[in-house]
């Protein structure tokens, strides 16, 4: 009796390991998701609100390590080098996987990447204390205009999503504001939270993180981030900026279309989630679907673009 | 922060969570390349599934025991566990060659208990003004601290001053290698790919400090520690006693902990060299830093896990996470829904308070576990054969560069670093200021360049410089770590002779 059982269990249980063997097809085990920066970053925030859908959905573990170093360059260098069986995958970020090639040889280039999902993006955003005099906009540009250079704004990293936009919002307004890089966006806060600069190139998960104790000043988006009704958008005061800095994921190309396919079609069922989708918004985040079938298209547009305004700022011959 | 908090952080469940966390933090932190900051984002998966304040303890307690567990390593093999740990050999490793290794280990342990409790209390009681620090302090005084760091070869290099300063500057020189942190400039990588990364912080002080000692055991036929003919257990009486004498060096050395882990971006090297550096400066007569001074041991360790507590200050007022560790705890808070930043202890106050009870409860359990833990750590490095110690270190080096990035290159870098350091120790050059060199190179460089960019912005370098009041303080610090030590030779010089007359 007791014996049958003990079988019957057995083949319940061979039965429902089967089936879920079935559910995740092509997973074999937890997946090791590569993240080409330090823990804190927005691409490491993303990754683990990420983390808890998959796992629900798929049943296995996106395990997040970090392999930081030249700013993203030795992840991605060392992508195409690692097993294409779908198990690895690696955070990818734009401007950075454009304008880095673009500068010098890092030991990959733009076109060497599998990106199979661009998930999301984080929109720039003009940031300043909430005690700051500056109360609009226009209140920063006239004291930038009055006073070339005094106007003093961090941001993360230099060619980076902070700079262009900084560099751009200089040209389209005429203003000269002096551009302080800083390692990351946790540094270009502490020094604006500290006034060591008057503002802040950052983006909407700034406003987010730090609530009450800064003021978004405009963002960079075509309509309003839903977690700040009464920021304007730059379109809105007269500035034609969209953009900020834009996160996918991508595999060794070794992968088979196979492989790839599956990881988009993943990938879009949790930024399908509604309760990820609420999560990411709460975090500042603006999300973005681009899945395989549309990489290339998205991706020869962001390109151009960001090629054009690098050249003409002088960051790349 | 009433009575209920520290009732929900003392669950049987979050007992056994801060009990496990220590252990396997402290056994993570021993081994050269395996890091806090791998171990947590391992484990934040995990967490998801718990309640936030549960998570939080697990996370925090294998932080802490992981800056102690650095101590091992540092004191019986020359060779720091963490980061942290860098100082801990400057005394460390002496006392362990006198044989007195067991005591050692015990004195970083009640160390690293009082630097903990002290920078958790800090974090409980004081967390709101104290984050101010971390706002403070901007670029240039960045830039004044490492400079003060800086000095401190000055100090540890007696007699060989000349050799201290070529190896810091060889150090900053390697720091730059690679792609610059915040110009984004490619520097000295001669067209090689494999350079382009740099010269990790972790795999150069395995290089640095590990393979030297290595081939020292190789090429000598004495034991590796000296041991008096019976292992004695850990000599937790001696050690005890050691330490209630040094009250104040601990309480001092906790505070300072405390303070530079509030400043995101120091860390607990800085923090420990800090401590040292303040401690060397008020010697007595028959203390001799650097050949075994248990004071010195306690100070670093004291310092290192007193920032915890003060690292988690920033990350919770301000959402500014203070180390690597601390920026996974964030992220991890982030995905349980915790808003951390300026209203976090007013919203979330009941998890915030758990978890800083928590930390607390975990610092102290720390005591026992550490103490066991060390004593078979002990136990096992001195008894056994050399024959099987080289090889299993020899291993440990090598998985825990490649567990960094997965890297082979960089393991050969390592490897080269090792043998480089072993030839250039042969003439006197000692690893210590090359890795100082290495850790302060790049904050005093971006303090440097911000202060510059900044100050020229606003016409006014030499005010941004000199016209900081707390740059001001960090500047007559380094003044007086530089001059002091000359001034005192000089009177003792003259004690001496008006003695002969």
């Amino acid at each position: 009796m007791l014996r049958r059982t003990i079988l019957k269990a057995g083949a319940a249980l061979a039965l429902v390991t089967s089936l879920a063997t079935v559910a995740s097809a092509e997973l074999s085990g937890p997946v090791n998701y590569i993240i080409p920066f330090g823990p804190g970053g927005e691409s490491d925030i993303s990754a683990r609100l990420q983390q808890p859908f998959f796992k629900e959905k798929f049943g296995q573990d996106l395990v997040v390590s970090y392999q930081p170093g030249g700013g993203g360059a030795v992840g991605w260098a060392s992508l195409n080098g690692l097993s294409g069986d779908g198990q690895t995958i690696m955070g990818v970020n734009l401007p950075h996987i454009v304008i880095k090639p673009a500068q010098k040889d890092v030991g990959f280039k733009t076109e060497d990447l599998n990106i199979f999902h661009m998930f999301h993006f984080t929109p720039d955003a003009l940031v300043v204390t909430a005690d700051s005099p500056y109360q609009t906009l226009e209140d920063l540009v006239a004291d930038a205009k009055a006073n070339p250079g005094q106007v003093t704004i961090s941001g993360s990293g230099k060619a980076s999503a902070n700079h262009l936009a900084q560099i751009k919002f200089d040209k389209m307004t005429g203003a000269t504001t002096t551009y302080v890089p800083f390692k990351g966006t946790g540094a270009a806060v502490t020094a604006l939270l500290g006034k060591q600069v008057k503002a802040e190139w950052g983006y909407t998960t700034v406003g987010a993180a730090q609530g009450d104790a800064v003021r978004l000043l405009a963002v960079a988006m075509e309509e309003r981030h839903p977690l700040f009704p009464d920021v304007p958008t730059f379109k809105e005061l007269g500035y034609d900026m969209v953009g900020g800095a834009y996160r996918g994921i991508a595999l060794p190309n070794t992968a088979s279309d196979e492989t790839t396919k599956m990881w988009s079609d993943m990938i879009s069922e949790v930024n399908g989630d509604e309760a990820f989708r609420q999560k990411m918004l709460d975090a500042g985040f603006a999300l973005l679907d681009v899945d395989a079938a549309e990489m290339d298209a998205f991706m020869a547009e962001r390109k151009e673009e960001y090629l054009k305004d690098a050249r003409e700022a002088g960051l790349i011959k | 922060m009433n009575f209920d908090h520290f009732l929900t952080a003392a669950t049987p469940f979050n007992l056994c969570l801060a009990l496990f966390g220590v252990a396997a933090g402290t056994i993570v932190g021993s081994i050269p390349g395996l890091t806090a900051t791998m171990a947590l984002a391992v484990l934040v998966p995990i967490t998801f599934s718990m309640d936030p304040a549960s998570a939080l303890i697990l996370l925090g307690a294998i932080y802490t025991g992981a800056l102690y567990g650095g101590a091992y390593a540092a004191i019986l093999l020359n060779t720091p566990g963490t980061p942290s740990a860098i100082a801990t050999t400057f005394d460390g490793y002496p006392m362990a060659k006198k044989g007195d290794g067991d005591l050692a280990v015990a004195l970083a342990c009640f160390a690293s208990v009082c630097g903990g409790l002290i920078g958790a209390f800090a974090l409980l009681l004081l967390a709101p003004p104290l984050s101010k620090v971390a706002l403070a302090f901007g670029p240039v005084e960045y830039f004044w601290l490492s400079v003060f760091g800086l000095s401190l070869i000055a100090s540890l290099s007696t007699g060989n001053l000349m050799k201290g300063l070529a190896g810091g500057a060889f150090g900053m020189i390697l720091s730059t290698v690679g792609v610059a942190e915040i110009s984004a400039d490619i520097r000295l990588t001669f067209g090689s790919q494999t350079l382009i990364s740099g010269f990790g912080v972790v795999g150069t002080l395995i290089g640095l400090y590990c393979i030297p000692v290595l081939i020292d055991l190789v090429a000598v036929p004495d034991r590796h520690l000296k041991v008096e003919k019976d292992v004695k257990s850990v000599r937790i009486g001696e050690a005890f006693g050691l330490a209630m004498r040094s009250k104040f060096n601990l309480v001092r050395s906790s505070i300072i902990g405390t303070l530079v882990g509030i400043l995101p971006g120091a860390g607990g090297s800085v923090a420990g060299l800090v401590a040292y550096s303040e401690v060397k400066r008020g010697a007595k007569p028959h203390q001799k830093f650097g050949e075994g001074e248990p004071d010195g041991i306690m100070a670093v360790e004291s310092a290192n896990n007193a920032t915890v507590g003060g690292g988690f200050i920033p990350t919770l007022v301000l959402g500014i996470p203070g180390t690597p560790p601390d920026a996974i705890v964030l992220g991890a808070l982030l995905v349980q829904g915790v808003r951390t930043g300026p209203t976090m202890f007013q919203q979330s106050g009941s998890i915030v308070y758990t978890f800083i009870y928590g930390l607390i409860i975990a610092t102290i359990m720390m005591l026992p576990a550490g103490l066991l833990i060390g004593r078979y750590a002990y136990k096992s490095i001195v008894t056994i054969p050399k024959a099987v110690l080289v090889p299993a270190v020899g291993f440990m080096t090598i998985i825990g560069t490649f567990a960094i990035r997965n890297s082979i290159s960089d393991v050969v870098i390592m490897l080269c670093l090792g043998v480089f350091g072993w030839v250039v120790a042969r003439f006197g050059f000692a690893a210590s200021p090359i890795v100082l060199g290495l850790i302060l190179g790049p904050i005093a460089e971006q303090g440097f360049v911000q202060g510059w960019t900044i100050g020229a912005a606003t016409n006014n370098l030499a005010g941004m410089f000199f016209g900081r009041p707390i740059s001001q303080g960090i500047i007559a610090f380094t003044l007086i770590t530089l001059i002091l030590p000359v001034f005192m030779a000089r009177r003792q010089t003259k004690l001496l002779e008006r003695n002969a007359k």
